[in-house]
């Protein structure tokens, strides 16, 4: 528990040393912006939108699964309900912003509003590090979510031109994109059989419910049932029975 | 122009891009603005901890139910491919090789 209010410290050397920290995640987001890239040209999206998109929400699951439920007829209705699915996706970033609370304290408002902008899972878990080991320079956060942000667009750019080449999407499996990239994220999610737990009660829910409803609702029934399984859980505390 | 502009871009899809961006950008700054309002009970920490493998589990199942077996071998092999080198884009190709395999096929 940090109880000590930081000074507040934004440097250039932070920011530098916040993009040499975005080295090791260069393949990651590289591989993600071409395979939504290519996901959004499969989706029928103009490569204006594609880019537009992964500038303003850049958020890589939250694209996908929008990908995924993307409508052919637009509606006040289908507009808010891709918001309200976004908005659940990425519900995991509050926990992280919070988690930064005691580093952007010392800051202020406008200048947290503005450089959160580029908060994402990238940025969080090297600044969560680098500020657990001691470092204060809010630079170091930014300059990974900027060296992000910057990857992540340009790099949507040759996915799409790659998936618009094919004329045949089912042909070339490019529908399976989503699902295959998603499903191999599972193994480095993977903490043991009870953290699982929630996930087996997501994807149960998540197909009885598109059984019985139309659209996509049955992404946010399964990934809160999900959360409400994990959060009725009890604690990781006990120690797991060997099988 | 207006004809070029609308070749280009569909208001449907810029809203919906916006209405997308609006909810992220809420979810980035709440945690640290509402810091103060929310305790973060070890409850609520699960929950948000359980959130990414849930999203993945209730998009990718309803999917392999309704694209069908292909869908199903080419998930189990992208798993499979993680599993054993834990290479994202080796992962991707063995998966969607073995859909494009599948489905040449007739499966």
């Amino acid at each position: 528990m940090i109880t000590e209010i930081d000074r507040p410290i934004v440097t250039r050397a932070g920011l530098l040393e916040g993009a040499r920290l975005s080295a090791p995640l260069l393949p990651g987001v590289v591989v993600f912006a071409i395979t939504f890239g290519a996901a959004a040209a499969g989706r029928g999206l103009s490569l204006f939108e594609a880019a537009l998109m992964s500038a303003l929400v850049y958020a890589g699951m939250a694209q996908m699964v929008a990908l995924e439920a993307w409508p052919q007829v637009w509606s006040w209705g289908v507009i808010g309900s891709l918001a309200v699915l976004t908005a659940v996706v990425n519900s995991r970033m509050v926990l992280q912003g919070a988690s930064l609370h005691p580093w952007l304290r010392s800051h202020g408002h406008g200048f947290n509003a503005a450089h959160l902008f580029f908060l994402t899972d990238a940025n969080w878990l090297v600044g969560s590090r680098y500020h657990a080991g001691g470092g204060r320079d809010l630079g170091v956060l930014i300059g990974v979510g900027l060296t992000m942000w910057v990857l992540w667009l340009a790099f949507t750019l040759p996915g799409y031109l790659l998936g618009a080449m094919v004329s045949d999407p089912r042909r070339f499996a490019l529908d399976l994109v989503m699902p295959v990239f998603f499903a191999a994220m599972l193994v480095p999610l993977w903490r043991g059989r009870r953290a699982a737990v929630p996930w087996a009660v997501a994807g149960a829910v998540a197909l009885v419910v598109s059984k019985l409803l139309p659209g996509h609702l049955f992404i946010i029934a399964g990934a809160l049932t999900g959360m409400l399984t994990a959060a009725l859980l009890p604690d990781d505390a006990a120690p797991e029975q060997a099988p | 122009m207006s004809a070029w502009l609308a070749s280009l871009v569909a208001p449907g899809v810029v809203l919906a891009i916006f209405a997308m961006a609006l909810a992220t950008y809420l979810c980035r700054i709440s945690g640290h603005f509402m810091m103060h309002l929310i305790p973060l009970t070890p409850p609520l920490r699960r929950a948000l901890a359980a959130l990414p493998g849930s999203i993945v589990a209730a998009t990718v199942i309803p999917i392999i139910e309704r694209l069908g077996l292909a869908a199903g071998l080419a998930v189990g092999a992208a798993l499979l491919a993680m599993l054993v080198r834990r290479n994202e884009v080796l992962a991707l190709v063995a998966g969607l090789a073995v859909a494009i395999a599948a489905r040449a096929s007739g499966l």
